[in-house]
């Protein structure tokens, strides 16, 4: 039974009061990157999800085994090979995303939840526990990934997934898409406007 | 027990892990390759039958290509067709650095409904950042643009990367690239100033992405410099049929109005010395 807690807890946490982005402020450069159309971010989303969780699982199942010296060079190569298997079954399966994310996905690399994740928990936790971190906190990274390409694209585009949102009668009254928000700065600003309404709800994440 | 710190475990233990993940990695890129490959030549036929406006999806794009695109050919700087050579095949960038007079150069010959025949020759060159690339389509009289297409690996978002967009490529319909009997691509200049040569006619490049909006005038200077030859001979044939139906040409033809071209024209040629046998067939 507290092993259950415990789990949820892991799956959990991540979502809001542990979540990498918005509290850790890990990953935040590929967060810049892809949010500037929803789609990009969902697959980002996705694909950090994956490669969190398997990393953290293959991690996991060979944490015994791994000499402490080159346990960094290892993670590395687990995640290395996971981020191009990836990419190649986006060339395969969804080219379009794969051409617009283009270096991102290689760069998943060098997302530092990846490692932050796999150094803290996957070396010294089992297989299933450390699935359930990586998933959750893949899908925090993904939130935050969505709610800010939500706002971008909504915003700077008018649209969503490619959809025209805004109707035109809107545009024939004066209204114009904000350019700004295609721009890298505003990701920034909207991850820090989500991190202050974040901190305002949540009293104890408030530094003294 | 094995003493996991001790160096020979450790280079073990690597060897097995690398030659594992080897593996793993030539396993997936080996089943995923076929797949991969039809999605960038479907990737491919979509640029092309852009720069004809033609937008495609996925789903369509190999019956749009060959409803469209009813003829490939390639032909050399001589203006003569290969025979044997796949047009859809050709590697253009690496055709590119290759002096001119050794170049393969694929045509896309496309039949639109509403438009008639129009030719589509592919550019590569190179930008700020990596290459560069696109598609320009003529009318069946050789010199006017119907329509361009770019794209780019990595040119800067919001400046050099707005080769791709309408705002530029839609400067390039109706451009001419024979004026007066000469044969100049088109040329990219800063907005507001004009070529020394007012016989150019030229584009408007983009502020701020100066390089790449250069990369884009001399990938037309480098890509259809050795067109010439075969241009020629389709405005002749332009010329010759008066209806507009371009006649296929008879062999004195070619001889009449094709020069032959060597490397040196192409990449010494001041613009002053293009007057040529192009002249013959201005009237």
């Amino acid at each position: 039974m507290a092993e259950k807690i415990n789990n949820r807890q892991i799956f959990f946490n991540p979502f809001s009061k542990d979540n990498p982005v918005i509290v850790q402020v890990l990953g935040i450069c590929s967060c810049l990157a892809v949010t500037a159309k929803l789609e990009p971010a969902i697959v980002m989303g996705i694909s950090v999800i994956a490669v969190l969780a398997f990393s953290n699982v293959i991690i996991s199942l060979i944490r015994n085994t791994i000499p402490t010296n080159i346990r960094i060079i290892v993670q590395l190569v687990v995640v290395a090979a996971l981020v191009i298997i990836v990419n190649q079954l986006l060339l395969a399966y969804a080219y379009d995303v794969s051409k617009q994310l283009s270096v991102f996905i290689g760069l998943i690399i060098t997302n530092c939840i990846l490692m932050g994740r796999l150094e803290a928990f996957a070396m010294g936790n089992k297989p299933w526990p450390s699935f359930l971190d990586g998933v959750g906190n893949g899908i925090g990274y993904a939130i935050i990934l969505i709610i800010v390409g939500f706002f971008r694209e909504l915003l700077g585009s008018g649209t969503l997934l490619g959809f025209q949102v805004i109707p035109q009668c809107a545009y024939d009254a004066g209204y114009a898409n904000n350019g700004l928000m295609i721009l890298p700065p505003m990701a920034l600003i909207v991850v820090a406007c989500i991190i202050w309404v974040h901190r305002s709800r949540n009293k104890d994440l408030q530094e003294k | 027990m094995i003493n996991k710190q001790s160096n020979v475990y450790t280079i073990v233990y690597i060897t097995v892990l690398v030659i594992v993940v080897g593996a793993a990695l030539a396993f997936t890129s080996m089943s995923l390759k076929d797949r991969q490959n039809e999605n960038a030549q479907a990737d491919k036929k979509s640029q092309i039958l852009q720069s004809v406006h033609i937008s495609t999806t996925r789903a369509t794009v190999i019956a749009d290509f060959e409803k469209y695109i009813t003829k490939q050919l390639v032909v050399n700087t001589k203006g003569e067709e290969i025979s044997g050579v796949e047009a859809f095949g050709i590697d253009v960038a690496a055709e590119a650095k290759k002096p001119a007079d050794q170049r393969q150069l694929p045509v896309y010959v496309c039949q639109l409904p509403d438009a008639g025949t129009k030719y589509i020759l592919p550019l590569a060159g190179m930008g700020l950042w990596g290459p560069i690339w696109g598609y320009v389509s003529f009318d069946d009289d050789g010199s006017t643009i119907y329509g361009a297409f770019f794209d780019h690996q990595g040119e800067t978002p919001g400046l050099g990367a707005e080769i791709t967009k309408p705002a530029f490529t839609d400067q390039f319909p109706g451009r001419q690239l024979f004026k007066n009997g000469n044969f100049y691509p088109i040329e990219v200049v800063k907005k507001g100033q004009k070529p020394l040569n007012p016989d150019v006619d030229f584009v408007d490049g983009i502020s701020g992405g100066t390089i790449t909006s250069k990369g884009v005038g001399s990938m037309f200077d480098n890509c259809l410099q050795p067109y010439r030859a075969w241009l020629e001979t389709l405005a002749a044939a332009h010329v010759s049929g008066a209806d507009g139906n371009a006649q296929p040409l008879t062999a004195d033809d070619k001889t009449t109005f094709s020069r032959q071209l060597t490397a040196e024209d192409v990449v010494t040629a001041e613009p002053g010395e293009k007057v040529s046998a192009a002249a013959t067939i201005a009237e």
